[in-house]
């Protein structure tokens, strides 16, 4: 009778808006199906003479509303704390922006670099390497960095370590020169004036905002503060290097040490910067904000200077600056996404020339995921042998016999998950009970106990058992369905016992066993507490290297990617689980 | 009613096969004593004996079985002392019972009389195996609860312990437990996260399952799978993701984090149950009472919540035990200020192996045997209200 398919489950009580909805829609079509001439009855109308079908579907709507806004705090509350979470692991596991952030300027002079030519990059990028890393080493950001690049080659992070202390010396000689020349250019209240060009002076906001941005990507803290500086539009216009420097170095000033600027003198790179600037012959001569004459004495004199070479200087503090593999690591994990953590999930690494597999001594992880399967597998096929049997008993005995014995698997079941390893690791130790008992039966000698425990034999064991509870109680459901009848008439037939089962029963009870193996897999795959407790080193599982990166070896991305490859795979069964059984068939107890 | 036979069987057939028995329990009484072949063929020929002079000579079911107990027990305790003794005991029963159930065919009282005797081995064969893996489900469980009085610092069964000797038992891991700081700290920690969790989680939950009942609800599918998902995803996933984005929120290390964590955590059990229950919720009942001039608010508390109430709280155990039991996420999500119970024993398994932890294992066992008994309590009740046959 009804057009619709009905969407949701059906209650099968009373009438609902709904299926008067249906009603009123076949109305109208056999309304329509009239022949021409025919008098028709013109639309039904409701109580309040609203045509019936618009009044059903305002109802209908209403109905909807009201099971949607029941829903809704916990549609928000689970997306917030949980949803949003396992998204937010999924953006880290690609997630790469502490190199372009830290090294923005040096990120993008390399972009143009060739990996393959020999050596390291020009002068250039070595410039533009120096602001970076000064700026991040007064931030302490520049360890950081190396932490993180020490992941795809090591040796990384001492670099960045050593060479961060040994940023500030670089160009010592000509700041002293500098400074001996003129000592204005140690004076903070000089600098001050010089750079933001006086009272009244027009200002370059834009540089300001620029730093700001900066500094916010490179320590990820807020320099929205107001820091009583800009640099003047003039003196940044003739000086743009110089006056970056300075406001970063205002910046850092107000809102990191809580100084005043005008109060402290600027940073070597400020100075560097200015050498820098006054030995390429800038035009001076229409500049007449403050400080002009000595500007115009200095850069006479820093002509004479030896010029301030950046790639020696990197290369007296670390030699490794001069390797070409360093810039290429830097180079590859340069923008802001990356594919490097997913292919280190898998035993690869970026090369210049694409992925490729890594030297067999450092494959771990397609060998920690292929036992992590191997022993799920395991599992799930143990609880299968263990549980049919008992789920058959339990369904086949008298209700009251069955219910006592249920006890018996439903208490391991309700059982503190941290009992059960506990007793497990009781069990097995070399002078657990297991062995003890063996020794006293004789059955192995005192000074040659089993070891059982630390090793894959211990996981599977106490998984085993504690995962048994999820295989009987789908298969007992699906077994109580099965009526006894169908074996007797197969035995009545002249069926043996074991075509009778094989052939009639079993097939019945597929649905039970793929049911409760999906389970047990889907929880077996994820298991840390247990393998941590009981699996040594060859029983661990995929899970407590995820573990281990987290809290460890602090490497989240890998972690990230490591637990975005399992997520897939869960999912993936989660929905095989769902077409076989459904979501909404998952019985508990 | 199957029409059986009970006849007695010959004694060429109950002989042999409580020799078989008597010679295994001959061989675990000898190698316990030393000699294990003597144990073996000695178990044999006196139950082979005995079986014979039962059936044949005197055939006094009730005075030979109590002899047969009396016997094994004084036996036992001339052998092994007063743990021998009750050992004794259960052999002898056990003997006793064998002889006759064999002797007299009783063990075919519930078979189809059809059947082969190759059935009938089969049959008792399966329960057999059946009744190991109960053993294997169970045995761990009851292994730690003695365990835990030991009076040594071992995780083993001491001599004392075996010879029931009152010395080799004590308290001593209880009173560690409730006088140490740290595990006071922990069990009062796990008492204050896991109740707020769980209410939480059932007052979301509850709704929303109240939601997804009715007819009319859009994108039921996904948003099932959405609300499910907490259940699914492997634990160390939901810790890492938690880790990772609660750190960014600042609620990394904090109690509400650990909160928040645990009642999502929880959710997918409180919607399962209470869905369960709504399944068989007649909605008549809600429109009935729409019709005698009640609100929507009165009708939800006074109509449909005592129906659905022992879903609810049945729901609200699971949720709580999850947040009890939990210790992946809190491990990741909660730092040294919510160290809780579980957390605790991880620790303790990991590192300091300490008895205490068996202590704690034998009560939260109680525990769970509380909450079980309760949610199969109230299962019966929520059936029996709904008209289903209690099962």
């Amino acid at each position: 009778m009804s057009k619709l398919k009905s969407t949701g489950q059906q209650t099968a009580d009373a009438p609902t808006p709904e299926d008067a909805f249906h009603e009123a829609a076949t109305y109208e079509d056999r309304e329509k199906g009239k022949a021409p001439g025919e008098k028709s009855a013109g639309p039904v109308l409701a109580a309040d003479g609203t045509p019936l079908k618009r009044s059903l579907r305002r109802a209908l709507r209403v109905q909807k509303m009201r099971a949607l806004m029941l829903i809704a705090p916990l549609l928000i509350f689970v997306l917030v704390t949980f949803i949003a979470p396992i998204a937010d692991m999924l953006f880290r596991s690609v997630e790469n922006q502490i190199v372009s952030n830290t090294l923005p300027n040096t990120v993008e002079k390399l972009e143009g670099w060739d990996a393959s030519q020999e050596g390291a990059p020009g002068e250039e990028v070595f410039e533009s390497l120096y602001s970076d890393l000064f700026l991040a080493s007064e931030a302490k950001e520049h360890t950081r960095l190396g932490t993180r690049l020490n992941y795809e080659q090591t040796g990384l992070s001492s670099l960045f370590r050593s060479t961060g202390r040994d940023v500030d010396d670089i160009g010592e000689d000509q700041i002293d020169a500098l400074e001996d020349f003129n000592e204005v250019w140690e004076e903070e209240g000089f600098w001050f004036n010089l750079m933001s060009g006086g009272q009244g002076a027009e200002k370059d906001t834009a540089l300001v905002e620029e730093q700001r941005r900066r500094l916010a990507a490179l320590t990820g803290d807020d320099y929205d503060a107001e820091i009583g500086f800009a640099p003047g539009a003039a003196i940044s216009d003739l000086l743009p290097r110089t006056a970056r420097a300075y406001t970063a170095f205002a910046l850092f000033t107000v809102v990191d040490d809580e100084d005043v600027v005008a109060e402290e003198e600027p940073w070597e790179a400020v100075k560097v910067a200015l050498i820098r600037e006054l030995r390429a012959g800038v035009d001076l001569s229409g500049y007449d904000g403050p400080g002009a004459a000595e500007l115009r004495a200095t850069q006479d004199m820093v002509a004479d200077l030896k010029p301030i070479e950046f790639k020696p200087a990197f290369l007296a503090s670390d030699e490794d600056w001069g390797t070409n593999d360093i810039w290429t690591t830097i180079q590859m994990y340069s923008p802001p996404f990356t594919s490097g953590y997913f292919l280190n999930a898998v035993d690869m690494e970026k090369t210049p020339q694409g992925p490729e597999a890594r030297p067999e001594t450092q494959q771990i992880y397609l060998m920690l995921f292929e036992r992590t399967l191997f022993m799920s597998l395991v599992i799930t096929g143990s609880c299968i042998l263990l549980g049919y049997p008992v789920a058959w008993l339990l369904a086949n005995l008298p209700m009251r016999t069955a219910n006592l014995l249920m006890i018996l698997v439903l208490l391991p079941f309700w059982t503190s998950l941290l009992v059960r390893t506990s007793a497990w690791k009781v069990m097995l130790q070399q002078q657990g009970v297991i062995n003890d008992v063996m020794v006293w039966l004789g059955i192995v000698d005192d000074a040659s106990r089993l070891v059982m425990i630390n090793n894959q034999f211990g996981t599977i064991v106490a998984m085993t058992h504690i995962l048994l509870p999820f295989m009987i109680l789908p298969m007992y459901s699906v077994m109580q369905t099965i009526p006894p009848s169908y074996v007797r008439a197969a035995r009545s037939l002249g069926a043996t016992n074991w075509t009778s089962f094989w052939r009639v029963y079993f097939p019945q009870s597929v649905p039970g066993i793929g049911a409760g193996s999906i389970l047990v897999f889907i929880l077996s795959i994820g298991y840390y507490i247990t393998p941590e407790i009981v699996g040594g080193t060859t029983g661990t599982f995929i899970s407590n290297r995820i573990a281990y990166h987290i809290s460890s070896s602090l490497n989240w991305g890998l972690a990230a990617a490591l637990g975005s490859i399992l997520l897939v795979v869960v999912l993936v069964l989660y929905w095989a689980y769902d077409k076989i059984v459904g979501i909404d068939n998952v019985k508990l107890g | 009613m199957t029409i059986t036979i009970i006849e007695p069987k010959p004694i060429s057939f109950v002989a042999p096969v409580v020799a078989a028995f008597g010679a295994f329990a001959g061989l675990l009484v000898g190698t316990a004593q030393g000699n294990s072949l003597l144990g073996l063929v000695g178990g044999a020929v006196i139950t082979g004996a005995m079986a014979y002079v039962f059936l044949q000579v005197v055939r006094q079911e009730r005075i030979m079985r109590w002899l047969t107990v009396a016997a094994f027990a004084i036996a036992g305790f001339l052998l092994g002392g007063v743990a021998g003794g009750i050992v004794g005991t259960l052999f002898g029963w056990f003997f006793g019972w064998l002889i006759f159930w064999l002797g007299e065919g009783r063990y075919r009282a519930k078979l189809p009389p059809y059947t082969t005797s190759l059935q009938v081995f089969y049959h008792f064969l399966f329960r057999v195996i059946c009744g190991a893996v109960f053993i294997f489900l169970i045995t761990p469980i009851l292994v730690v609860m003695p365990l835990s009085f030991n009076a040594e610092n071992f995780f083993t069964f001491t001599p004392e312990m075996l010879a029931l000797n009152p010395e080799g038992y004590s308290l001593k891991h209880y009173r560690d437990f409730f006088t140490n700081d740290n595990w006071q700290q922990a069990l009062w920690n796990s008492v204050s996260i896991a109740p707020l969790a769980t209410i939480l989680a059932v007052a979301f939950g509850t709704l929303a399952a109240i939601g997804l009942s009715s007819e009319h609800v859009p994108f039921r599918r996904p948003i099932m799978a959405v609300l499910i998902s907490p259940m699914i995803v492997p634990l160390i996933i939901s810790a890492a993701g938690m880790y990772f984005f609660y750190s960014r929120l600042g609620l990394q290390g904090t109690y509400w984090g650990v909160v928040l964590a645990h009642a999502a955590l929880g959710i997918p059990f409180v919607i399962i149950t209470v869905t369960a229950t709504l399944v068989g919720f007649d909605r008549s009942l809600t429109r009935a009472s729409a019709n005698l001039g009640a609100n929507p608010v009165t009708t939800f508390f006074r109509v449909q919540m005592p129906l659905i109430l022992p879903g609810v709280i049945s729901g609200g155990l699971f949720a709580f035990i999850t947040s009890f039991d939990e210790v992946v996420v809190v491990l990741f999500v909660g730092s040294a200020g919510q160290k809780t119970l579980p957390w605790q024993m991880f620790t303790g398994l990991r590192e300091q192996i300490s008895p205490t932890i068996l202590a704690v294992a034998t009560i939260l066992v109680a525990i769970s045997i509380c909450l079980l008994t309760t949610v199969e309590l109230l299962r019966r009740r929520s059936e029996r209200l709904r008209g289903m046959s209690p099962g």
